[in-house]
């Protein structure tokens, strides 16, 4: 069974106009896959709904064979410590140090009195440190995160991230505001995290090139619908100008 | 195009000078206020001053009892805002857009904040003096209910301001809500409403005196007392110990300030 299936799904803020409109798809674990499209496409929108951080609308969200749509306040915790999320402003509590953002994202494992106080496992520790080694930032560990650079910044957002041990990741424009330097950094980060511990992750990005150079599958949005689902390297020019209307053409390639 | 700008509006400037200029003149006639002669009587007032308000050693000797009141004060003041502070908290993350529980209790936070703030501190005097008598606990509540709604929209914007990313994110991580209040949006916030609590500190030792000539507590009320016996000299030195006490109060906290900030 795959681990996420979008089933006629629909979303809208308000009556008068739909901001996702049938959507349809399925996601086997292990996948890497691109959502692309122009803006107001409601490439957020359909994250958003597949953690229920906001509500489904209509049809159905099915994560790892629970339907997310009906879930309750106490399922719906449980549904979110196994999707991580990261942003493009990153999202971190500025003030407080690095290892402390890392460390919240164990939150969704704890009681409320455990969090509160503060009580972490020496493994969580360990493992939170690990992480920062692993993605080349443990030096500032103790530093307050908003004296780190937007890639380092990022850099504790996936961190924070991985520490839920999460099934799937998704990512809403996690290089829209980086460097080309840094962008390429944090998309090969992003690579290793599916390719070495077999997480899933769900990418939204507002670049072509770089959603075909590290997505395996792509699916491209237009006006609140699918237009294009298939494997990157069937993308084509003219899918391209379907999915962003034949006037973005020259904007994309500049 | 650029320059038809600039003199649409050098012409805007002036008009509205002269507007000012018009309803200054206006409420001048509509009040009987003649501003040459109230420039006659400064010179006047300036001598009555010197030779009323002259502190002798005499009125030295009153220091001590002045010391107590106006300790009582400060302290009073430090006590209704902080007070204020505690349950202003609890209101702010209820009104806040980011940590609200529901719009209901939302709205109800904005409505006692904006209702409290809006009767300015001398009518809250005056109203709880009715029901509560000449006590010290009427300042107090003065002092409190005013301190109240101010700091409860403080806490407001200073919690909209730089949280909203960071409760998605833990939203998110499947944290519970006293989880991102207490380990996000408080440490977060809490520089910014310490230095609006401090603020709130010096307001309240400067209105505490207004209110205590109200409600005939701390140094207010000593000030009333002597004022009306026509001790001027008193008067002066109270208020002098006052300034005085509002300064050093005000140097304090702008040195705490650059600490937590
Ligand atoms: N909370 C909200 N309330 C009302 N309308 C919303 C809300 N969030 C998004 N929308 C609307 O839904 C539509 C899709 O927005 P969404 O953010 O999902 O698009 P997007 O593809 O992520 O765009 P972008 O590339 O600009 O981020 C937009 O028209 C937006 O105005
Ligand atoms: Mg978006």
């Amino acid at each position: 069974m795959s681990l996420l299936q979008v089933e006629g799904l629909g979303k809208y803020y308000n009556q008068q106009t739909k901001v996702l409109k049938d959507i349809n798809f399925e996601v086997e674990s292990g996948e890497f896959i691109s959502i692309i499209g122009p803006s107001g496409a409601g490439k957020s929108s359909l994250l958003r709904c597949i953690n229920r951080m906001v509500d489904i609308s209509e049809g159905h969200v099915v994560f790892d064979g629970e339907d997310v749509g009906s879930m309750k306040k106490s399922e719906l915790r449980r549904l979110r410590t196994n999707i991580g999320m990261i942003f493009q402003h990153y999202n971190l509590v500025p003030r407080l140090t690095v290892i402390e953002n890392v460390l919240h994202g164990r939150f969704g494992y704890k009681s409320t009195l455990q969090g509160v106080l503060g009580r972490f496992t020496e493994d969580e520790k360990e493992k939170a440190f690990e992480l920062l080694g692993k993605l080349g930032i443990a030096d500032h560990a103790y530093k307050r995160c908003d004296q780190l650079s937007g890639g380092q910044q990022q850099r504790v957002g996936i961190c924070r991230a991985l520490i839920q041990e999460p099934k799937l990741i998704l990512c809403d424009e996690p290089i829209a505001s980086l460097d080309p330097n840094s962008s390429k950094i944090i998309m090969d980060y992003l690579r290793k995290i599916t390719n070495e511990m077999g997480i899933t992750c769900l990418v939204n990005l507002h670049q072509v090139d770089v959603a075909k150079e590290y997505a395996d599958r792509i699916i491209g949005l237009n006006k609140g619908e699918i237009v294009f689902d298939g494997p990157s390297n069937m993308l084509y020019e003219d899918r391209i100008e379907s999915i962003y209307g034949i006037q973005k053409r020259e904007l994309i390639t500049v | 195009m650029n320059e038809k700008k600039m003199r649409q509006n050098k012409l805007q400037i002036t008009i509205i000078f002269i507007v000012i200029l018009l309803i200054t003149y206006l409420s001048a006639a509509i009040t009987n206020f003649n501003f040459l002669d109230s420039v006659l009587t400064i010179p006047e007032a300036i001598g009555w001053m010197v030779s009323n308000l002259m502190i002798t050693s005499e009125t030295l000797d009153r220091m001590p009892s002045i010391m107590d009141k106006l300790l009582e004060t400060v302290f009073m003041s430090i006590a209704a805002t902080t007070f204020a502070a505690v349950i202003s908290l609890f209101l702010a993350l209820l009104g806040s857009q980011t940590t609200k529980v529901n719009n209901f209790f939302s709205v109800l936070a904005r409505f006692i904040a904006s209702f409290s703030r809006n009767i300015p501190v001398v009518a809250w005097s005056l109203i709880l003096l009715i029901s509560f008598g000449q006590n010290s606990m009427t300042g107090f509540l003065a002092l409190f209910v005013g301190t109240l709604g101010f700091l409860t929209r403080a806490f407001i914007e200073s919690i909209d301001e730089a949280n909203q990313s960071s409760v998605e994110a833990l939203t998110a991580t499947g944290a519970t809500y006293f989880h991102i209040v207490n380990k996000a949006v408080i440490p977060q916030s809490l520089p910014q409403m310490l230095s609006w609590i401090l603020f709130m500190v010096e307001t309240n030792i400067r209105s505490a005196t207004l209110v205590g000539i109200l409600t005939g507590t701390g140094i207010g009320a000593m000030f009333d007392l002597y004022y009306k016996s026509m001790n001027y000299q008193v008067v002066a030195l109270i208020t002098i110990t006052i300034v005085v006490t509002v300064i050093l109060i005000e140097l304090l906290s702008n040195q705490i300030r650059r600490v937590i900030l």
